[in-house]
């Protein structure tokens, strides 16, 4: 459904016109924070802006009620420019009880926006957060605009008389905390009433319940003296077309989905539940009617060895996993590597090692990608930017999979899989098709080649099923062209030269590294994956402020780009903002035989422009 | 229309061009020639055939038949079976696996492949040992068993492929032994029509590192009385003069003898539709030397099975929604155009 509307705040204050804003919803995770945040992002999306997100939950499905451990955050940045990141501090922050408010009020701006839910500070709540003393009554919290806002009590005097019992009542306290947030930035509350329809369908009284919190958290904004004026974002000048708001873990599974079609195959995917992994699967188990076809294995190992069967039997084959059990797949992606069958392996990075930080996100699978096998086993890796860019990373994937008959690994994290930002709708029929073509038997009575090879290195896909073309494959190394079970020395080194050959061939078919910027300067940011977005913001600062700064972002990580380590030493200094301890840079110096400066952080958390921008400064001249 | 006629195969057909690399004398052999004589009478078209394995000494098995075959990862081979039976019902396809790859590193996937009932056909050749990495305990290795691993006797309980089979409620249980040839031949080819899983446990002599673990099964002058081939419908009958039997005395099978009073009509029969999985759990507890151990289809039973299933509810949501469309998907719910 395409909507056009305008804001229904009928503008009795003052309306302050601002360019951006960063939101921030936070309380425990039973408050229904990720939902509150959700529809201000995609209210916001549909009024025009750009927007992107960032949700943070915490590990615990349920820690003990007002918690610090139990805090879960969701940030929306919205603007009337095109913009890169879930936003730096934040300009208001809706604090649901004294351990979000805790846990978040140092992201605030001095002089943000802070709404309390007043209810919600009582002695009990206060101790559990570790207060001593309400911050609500003494000095502590002067630096902001503090709105004390009674929700609870608000919020049950609004469902007054539909019969709920108070707990039914006080869950939709997120409703009218929305409510009051649409009033503050002048969107409509048409779109959130629409989600309850459909949502609430069955339970006519909780609907009606969410929507009068709803309304009164916007009138209560619009009458109450407390606020003197709301703010209004223009319309972001994005490039023509219709746009959707996407989470990256949603446009990888779309992404999936199209390239399948485009090279008119049907989807397996085998696949074992992780976070922040699981989402892909819970998507894709949805389209069966697009030939999806889904597995819940007993296992990862379970799950990548169906995708390679799948594989084998001529399907477009998939798993989907975190770190922990991307380890676990190792020895079946060296068999795939040397099956050399086509396959996707996605892994959604989170902190690690080992559990980690499950629910927070890193980069720090890099190494455990390149690497992590047994033996000389290469695998291209290509890694996508932004949540929407996930979608063309899984066709961009399948494409090299299929035309190098080579598994691919996709790395995306978990701060791309839960964010979301706007994805401008593709037409089907624009899309480049990716033909695969399978042997038939061959005529001129000569036996079938398993392994013979293309140009660029590639073997036949013969698919079981097709008369005369019966072979076995194996992980025992493989005679070159038959395929055969070969122990002959030089022919196990011929083979693994060729294998890693076949793997820098991609690098003739992915393009040339762009840079952003001039081709020469002082300073050189090279990221990968969710940092593009910091990185990007960071280097247009600096650009504007006149230095000589400019910015590569890599799609693929292996091979890299052929241009790549030219453009390297065109630049004096080149920084790699990783959230690992310098895992793209020590493959870059590897490479290249330059010397390269890390900017490394693992606290679960992307990195913030500001940090970016300093550390480049301290490199500049 | 003309007719066309499907070649016949014969046994040789099934062989491929690599040379067969077991020891000389290993129970494999026969086991491959049983299952290329079975392939010749199922007329299935060679290329429609997939054997799947894992790795070890039987693992090789793929690489010596002219079909289609993967040589896979130790253990996992039921994974990448259901892979391909999920995505192509039109294969048969076969899983061969040892007592190591099957019930020690790959116990997780076979229990979970048989409780699914994927319409796969696996064949465990039982030698009670590690072949491959050369003589180590397996899981099927008695208790007390001297290995190279285990000098002072394997000191953990063996388990029972059949039970564990039973267990996960495998709807296909048989077993047979690698030169009762013909038994051996019967029992794979009722197991290869089974639809669903199938799963039959060989007897297979390791001579180099496990020689004559069966013997008291295959010995001429000893095995009738240590074995019982077990019919359906049929009394439970053993002994070089057939003059034995397997009785129930409460929930508990004893051994009987014919004649003094006791009638063929005393003891148990057979019953290998049972829906209940109970005679074929209780069948599958008779060990040597207590009792005679059985040999023949436990259970065989139909039940719904998870590639078809999975299949159908693809088919039903393209019947139900329709083909998918990505255009529309791309549309669906809340989108906004900018000009
Ligand atoms: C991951 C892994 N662990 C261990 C091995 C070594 N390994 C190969 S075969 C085998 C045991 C095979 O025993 P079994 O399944 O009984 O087969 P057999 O050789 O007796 O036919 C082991 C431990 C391996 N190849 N891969
Ligand atoms: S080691 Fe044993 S099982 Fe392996 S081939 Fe030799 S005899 Fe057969």
């Amino acid at each position: 459904m395409s909507t056009e509307f305008e804001s229904e705040t009928d503008h009795s204050k003052a309306v302050l016109k601002i360019e951006e804003a960063t939101v921030r919803f936070c309380g425990d995770s039973g408050d229904g924070m990720q939902l509150a945040g959700t529809q201000l992002t995609n209210t916001s999306a549909l009024a025009g802006n750009d927007v992107a997100t960032f949700p943070d939950f915490p590990a615990e499905i349920r820690a003990p009620r007002g918690t610090l451990a139990g805090v879960s955050g969701f940030q929306v940045h919205f603007s009337s420019t095109d913009i890169y990141t879930p936003g730096e501090t934040v300009d208001a922050l809706i604090a649901m009880n004294p351990a979000a408010l805790k846990t978040n009020i140092a992201d605030l701006k001095s002089g943000g926006v802070l709404i309390a839910n007043s209810d919600a500070f009582d002695k009990k709540s206060l101790e559990q957060a570790g207060y001593d003393d309400n911050p609500l009554e003494d000095e502590t919290l002067d630096s902001y605009q503090l709105f004390q806002v009674p929700m609870t009590d608000m919020t049950r005097r609004a469902v007054e008389g539909l019969d709920l019992s108070q707990k039914e009542a006080d869950r939709c306290r997120n409703f009218f905390a929305m409510g009051l947030a649409f009033w503050l930035y002048g969107r409509s509350l048409e779109p959130t009433r629409r989600f309850i329809d459909l949502k609430f369908k069955k339970l006519p009284g909780i609907a009606e319940a969410n929507r009068r919190a709803l309304t009164a958290g916007r009138n209560y904004g619009e009458t109450t003296d407390a606020f003197v004026s709301s703010f209004s974002v223009d319309k972001a000048k994005l490039s023509p077309g219709t746009y959707r708001n996407m989470t990256g873990n949603q446009a990888l599974a779309w992404g999936l989905m199209t390239a399948a079609r485009l090279s008119e195959k049907e989807l397996f995917l085998g696949s074992y539940p992780i976070t922040p992994a699981s989402d892909i699967l819970h998507e894709l188990s949805r389209y069966k009617n697009f030939g999806v076809r889904t597995f819940q294995a007993e296992d990862e190992i379970a799950a990548i060895c169906s995708a390679i069967g799948a594989a084998y039997s001529g399907h477009m084959a998939l798993t989907t996993s975190s770190g922990p059990g991307i380890a676990l797949k190792g020895e079946a992606m060296g068999l795939a590597v040397m099956l050399e069958l086509p396959l996707l392996v996605v892994n959604v990075q989170r902190g690690g090692p080992s559990t980690g930080l499950p629910t927070k996100t890193e980069q720090a699978d890099l190494l455990q990608v390149m690497f992590g096998r047994n033996g000389e086993c290469p695998m291209p890796v290509i890694s996508a930017r932004s949540p929407a860019d996930c979608f063309e990373v899984a066709i961009e994937a399948w494409r090299v999979a299929a035309r190098f008959m080579t598994p691919v690994m996709i790395l995306s994290d978990g701060y791309l899989a839960n964010g979301s930002e706007p994805w401008r709708i593709v037409n089907y029929k624009d899309l480049k098709p990716i033909p695969i073509t399978h042997p038939e038997a061959p005529t001129n009575g000569k036996p079938f080649m398993a392994y013979e090879r293309d140009e660029l290195l590639a073997r036949p896909w013969a698919i079981p099923g097709t008369p005369g073309l019966m072979h076995r494959v194996g992980g025992l190394e493989k005679a070159d062209g038959t395929g055969n079970v070969s122990y002959d020395p030089i022919n196990h080194q011929h083979m693994t030269d060729t294998r890693a050959q076949k793997v820098a061939n991609v690098a003739q078919v992915i393009g040339d590294q762009e840079v952003m910027g001039d081709p020469t300067g002082d300073l050189l940011v090279l990221s990968w994956g969710g940092p593009y977005g910091s990185c990007r913001t960071a280097v247009t600062r600096l650009q504007a402020e006149g230095h000589k700064v400019s910015h590569a972002h890599l799609r693929w990580l292996n091979p890299f780009p052929a241009n790549l380590g030219e453009i390297l030493r065109r630049f004096k200094k080149v920084l790699i903002p990783e959230l690992n301890m310098g895992q793209l840079s020590m493959l870059i110096r590897n490479q290249f035989l330059i010397e390269t400066i890390g900017l490394n952080k693992v606290q679960g958390k992307p990195f913030q422009v500001a940090e970016i921008i300093d550390k480049a400064k301290t490199l500049l001249p | 229309m003309a007719s066309v006629e499907l070649p016949v195969l014969k046994p040789g057909d099934f062989g491929s061009d690599q040379d067969v690399r077991w020891c000389p004398g290993c129970g494999d052999y026969s086991i491959l020639a049983q299952m290329k004589k079975v392939m010749a009478t199922l007329a299935w078209p060679r290329e429609k055939t997939v054997f799947v394995s894992g790795i070890g000494c039987s693992s090789r098995f793929p690489y010596y038949m002219n079909t289609y075959g993967m040589h896979s990862i130790h253990g996992r081979a039921p994974a990448f079976a259901t892979g391909i039976k999920s995505c192509r019902p039109d294969l048969h396809v076969f899983v061969i696996t040892g007592d190591g790859d099957a019930l020690s590193i790959g116990g997780n996937h076979f229990m979970h492949v048989v409780r699914r009932n994927v319409n796969l056909n696996i064949v465990l050749f039982n030698n009670r040992i590690y072949g491959l990495t050369k003589g180590q305990y397996s899981p099927t290795s008695e208790l007390g068993k001297i290995t190279k691993s285990t000098p002072m006797g394997a000191i953990d309980n063996p388990m029972n492929p059949l039970s564990l089979a039973i267990g996960c409620e495998a709807t296909f249980v048989a077993r047979s032994i690698d030169v009762h040839i013909k038994h051996l031949a019967d029992t794979l080819k009722r197991a290869a029509e089974h639809p669903g899983v199938s799963f039959v446990e060989v007897y297979q002599n390791c001579n180099v590192f496990n020689d004559g673990a069966y013997k008291y099964a295959t010995d001429k002058s000893v095995k009738s009385d240590n074995i019982i081939e077990i019919e359906h419908g049929k009394p439970l009958i053993f002994g070089k003069n057939r003059d034995k039997g397997i009785r129930l005395n409460g929930m508990q099978p004893e051994v009987v003898e014919l004649g003094k009073g006791i009638t063929e009509d005393d003891l148990l029969f057979h019953d290998e539709l049972a829906p209940e999985p109970t005679l074929a759990y209780l069948l599958s507890r008779m060990r040597y030397p207590e009792f005679p151990e059985p040999i023949g289809v436990l259970r065989c039973v139909d039940a719904p099975r998870y590639d078809e299933l999975l299949n159908e509810q693809v088919a039903q949501a393209r019947a139900e929604k329709g083909e998918g469309d990505l255009d529309k998907l791309f549309h669906s719910g809340d989108t906004w155009t900018v000009t």
